[in-house]
């Protein structure tokens, strides 16, 4: 067996895989219900009423998704590039922490500058955490995979630390959670009474940007082709490792600003469960996403809803809401099984 | 067909290899269409065709690397199930790959006896080195059956791969174009040994596109084109030219040089070292070199010896070790390729896929890759994509490039059609200096011809260029100078007109005058 590459994939080759993939995932999830003794199709129902079904749950997932656009572009960005930023997670802290070390009182600044600032020093942080392994890479030869990976070990202890000591919350009845931030620091919703705060229009303006960064600017020009071609970036001349800290940058500072809008728009305070993988999500959300920066506000929307709405079905239908893990490992694995399959095809030798 | 037989070849008329209606097609293309061929004992038959014309599909369907879509293969009137190597093997047939199939740590009696006896048999191992020692003395394998394969030239490893085949008791031998790694002293030396061969019975298949190379070793030649054979001549009643025009299918015009008026030196290398490592092969050992305006110089020599530093240090990506690299009357203060190319250096590269393109970038995207920061295309941080498209439709109308168009990825494009945009992006803005770096190796016929008389025409515009070939009939056939190179080492220049094949395959292995 060999796979032969298809020069001009017709409709049917593009559309088909992704298709039957979606197809597995549902008949994996069906298969999962009927173990648990559900019915399949009610199971599903829920999920999506759940997801999409009313107002509540509308926004309830648009609010899921938010951090998620944010991780998902700053993995897209990185991967892009060919730089494998598994890190995500540990910049979301790094953006969390700021935002609540800046933001609780520090600064007695009025929002209309409080927020911004908050903002780029949250970038700065998550930039930080990544630029180092990107640095390490480029001049030592360090696998950033492993840098980046163990990091995020290291963010999450460090963070547990201040929670138990300097950041501790003393009103807190001893639980390990920061102050809450100031009034100027908050998010505000964006509108009167809509659950939904400015988090979310910021993850789509980025991912917009970022779009826009990639495909008309000179730097974003390098970065695709520093991934697509490194040796033929080297030999036309671009700055390969000027491009490789800058992707860095973005990325590290794209996925800090997930951690910024949890604490700033939703949560109000640092706690350790800020964070439900929300990093390592990224990857999926990037993934899915084919790399593309608005691909990855569809592809978040996808996987939040996927989440929420399973969380809504396993409290009335009483199926775990494990299944939404399963759910969307399936659909990682066949997506990208698929998408192989709409450039290529298989020939029997 | 009648062949002239030739010696005692009377008892050897035994038809050992037919080859019946082979059709193969990977998605819309068809790499052989009805192919059909017989290979009798002591005889070699040549299989002639460009690059594309499915000589090496044909072979690996032989060989059991592919399964045909329709037609049979029979060897000793057996018939070989299809897809099958061992099979292929097992009924003796042999061959040698073009990117031979060694295991580098091993030596040379363990690469030969690899995977013929099971491992846990006691013994053998003297019988076997006994076996190679004839095998090597009968056909003129010279080779030490106790070196390390690492250790080996290319020339030396290729015999290796020639003595495994032998070792297996191959009745046929396919050689996939085997003189295209070797100098020429080593390529005769190989061609002694096939002679001997088929002087023992065995049948040979050379797969070759270098003319004068079949007419002087085959009995028989036959041409495919397009997956189709397309004629089959007896070698004594052919010539090179009837050979072309089947090969091609029209007949072709050689670009001719006119003789060159050298102008004033615009690069110099003295006693250049490049960093060893910086590159695959030889780093460069005190190199000396100038390039003249409205001259070719051309730099002959085996892979591995030093080119790639060479066309590195002009392509910028390798900075002199030692040595200066003086540019006009001044050595650059700093060295890289966008110093390169703002210099004035239009560079071919010899990777066209890794190196000279980005496969999955458009027409449009590659054909401003060392350009995008300059205007029109930039503007401040913007790309003017309109500007560039417009450019790139440019150089695909000017050098007639063939593609679905300047948003296609490049990677759909043939290989010809590639490396003319690389060369027309190479060449946009009169270049005073141009490295072309293997610029025609792979492809076929039309575009070896356009890409060398626009290196021609560059040359006539008074640029001075460096050409690098593996191909001594290239070298001889543009450069006004030839250098040749072996070890990291250049030899001094000598003028085309006093170069002598002899005399330069000598010098690529080594055995010239040194460089002074």
């Amino acid at each position: 067996m060999r796979l032969e590459a298809i020069a001009r994939p017709g409709p049917a080759r593009t559309f088909g895989p992704p298709l039957i993939a979606l197809g597995a995932t549902l008949g994996v999830g069906m298969a999962l219900a009927l173990i648990a003794g559900a019915a399949p199709l009610a199971v599903f129902g829920q999920i999506v009423t759940g997801a999409v079904g009313s107002r509540f749950a509308l926004l309830e997932t648009l609010n899921r998704a938010t951090p998620l656009i944010f991780t998902g572009l700053a993995v897209a960005v990185a991967f892009r590039a060919k730089l494998w930023n598994i890190g995500a997670e540990a910049q979301l802290y790094a953006g969390a922490l700021m935002t609540v070390v800046l933001g609780t009182g520090a600064l007695g600044w009025p929002a209309w500058a409080l927020l911004p600032t908050l903002a780029l020093a949250s970038m700065l942080a998550g930039a930080l955490c990544l630029v180092w392994a990107a640095w390490a890479k480029l001049r030592l030869g360090v696998d950033e995979v492993v840098t980046t990976l163990l990091f995020n070990f290291v963010m999450l202890l460090f963070v547990s630390m201040l929670l138990e000591g300097p950041l501790k919350d003393p009103m807190g009845m001893g639980w390990p959670k920061s102050e809450r931030l100031v009034a100027e620091a908050r998010l505000p919703r964006i509108a009167e009474g809509l659950r939904l705060h400015w988090g979310f229009a910021l993850a789509v303006i980025s991912a917009g940007l970022v779009w826009l960064v990639q495909s008309r600017t000179t730097w974003g020009f390098e970065m695709r082709a520093v991934g697509a071609g490194l040796p033929a970036a080297r030999f036309a001349g671009m700055p390969v490792n000027a491009t490789i800290l800058r992707v860095a940058l973005l990325s590290g500072g794209l996925a800090a600003l997930a951690g910024f809008s949890e604490v700033s728009g939703a949560k109000g305070s640092l706690t350790l469960d800020l964070s439900p993988g929300y990093g390592y999500t990224g990857i999926i959300v990037a993934m899915l996403a084919l790399l593309h920066p608005l691909g990855v506000v569809i592809a978040a929307l996808f996987v939040a809803g996927v989440f929420v709405g399973a969380d809504a079905m396993s409290r009335t239908a009483g199926v775990p809401s494990y299944v939404a893990d399963i759910l969307l490992a399936t659909a990682l694995l066949t997506m990208v099984l698929a998408l192989l399959f709409t450039r290529f095809r298989v020939r029997r030798e | 067909m009648t062949s002239p037989e030739t010696g005692a070849q009377a008892s050897a008329d035994a038809e050992v290899l037919r080859l019946d209606g082979i059709t193969k097609r990977f998605g819309e293309v068809t790499a052989n269409e009805d192919v059909s061929l017989t290979l009798r004992a002591g005889e070699i038959v040549a299989l002639l065709g460009e690059n594309g014309a499915g000589k090496t599909t044909l072979m690996n369907i032989l060989f059991g690397h592919y399964a045909a879509d329709a037609g049979e293969v029979r060897v000793m009137g057996r018939r070989l199930p299809p897809g099958q190597p061992r099979a292929a093997i097992e009924a003796g047939v042999g061959m040698v790959h073009q990117h031979f199939t060694l295991a580098d740590a091993l030596t040379v009696q363990e690469n030969v006896t690899l995977g013929t006896r099971p491992w846990w048999r006691p013994g053998g191992r003297a019988a076997a080195r006994a076996r190679i020692e004839d095998l090597a003395r009968d056909y003129g394998l010279q080779v030490d059956p106790d070196a390390a394969i690492a250790d080996l030239t290319v020339g030396q490893r290729q015999r290796v791969e020639i003595l495994k085949a032998l070792y297996g008791d191959a009745r046929v031998l396919i050689l996939d174009e085997p003189t295209a790694v070797l100098t020429p002293q080593e390529a005769r030396a190989l061609f002694d040994t096939l002679r001997r061969a088929t002087a023992r019975g065995l049948a040979v298949i050379l797969i070759s596109h270098k003319l004068h190379e079949v007419m002087a070793t085959a009995d028989r030649i036959v041409v495919l084109r397009h997956g189709r054979v397309v004629g089959e001549r007896a070698t004594a009643a052919t010539d090179p030219a009837d050979l072309a025009r089947l090969m091609v299918g029209a007949d072709i015009a050689e670009p001719k040089a006119m003789p060159a008026e050298p102008g004033e030196v615009l690069l110099r290398l003295d006693a250049v070292s490049t960093p060893p490592g910086a590159t695959q092969g030889a780093a460069l050992d005190r190199a000396s070199l100038d390039l003249r305006a409205g001259q070719i110089k051309g730099i002959a020599g085996v892979s591995g010896n030093g080119q790639s530093a060479l066309a590195g240090l002009l392509e910028g990506l390798i900075r002199p070790a030692s040595g200066t690299l003086t540019l006009g009357n001044a050595a650059p203060a700093d060295w890289s390729p966008r110093i390169a190319v703002a210099a004035g250096i239009g560079r071919i590269p010899e990777d066209r896929h890794h190196t000279g393109t980005i496969a999955d970038f458009t027409l449009t995207e590659n054909a401003i890759l060392e350009t995008y920061r300059d205007a029109p295309f930039a503007r401040g941080p913007l790309i003017d994509w309109s500007a560039a498209r417009a450019h790139a439709e440019d150089l695909i109308e000017a050098n007639d490039v063939r593609c679905p168009g300047p948003d296609a990825a490049i990677r759909l494009l043939s290989g010809g059609n590639m490396q003319k945009l690389i060369l027309a992006r190479a060449l946009h803005g009169a270049p005073r200096i141009i490295l072309a770096n293997q610029p025609v190796r792979g492809l076929d016929i039309g575009a070896v011809t356009y890409l060398q008389s626009r290196l021609l025409a560059a040359r006539d515009a008074g640029a001075a260029i460096l050409l690098i070939s593996e191909d001594l009939d290239e070298i001889l056939a543009l450069s006004d100078v030839i250098h040749t190179i072996h070890a990291g080492r250049l030899s001094p220049p000598v003028p085309r007109e006093r170069a002598e094949v002899e005399a330069l395959g000598l010098a690529m292995a080594g055995g010239g005058a040194d460089a002074a």
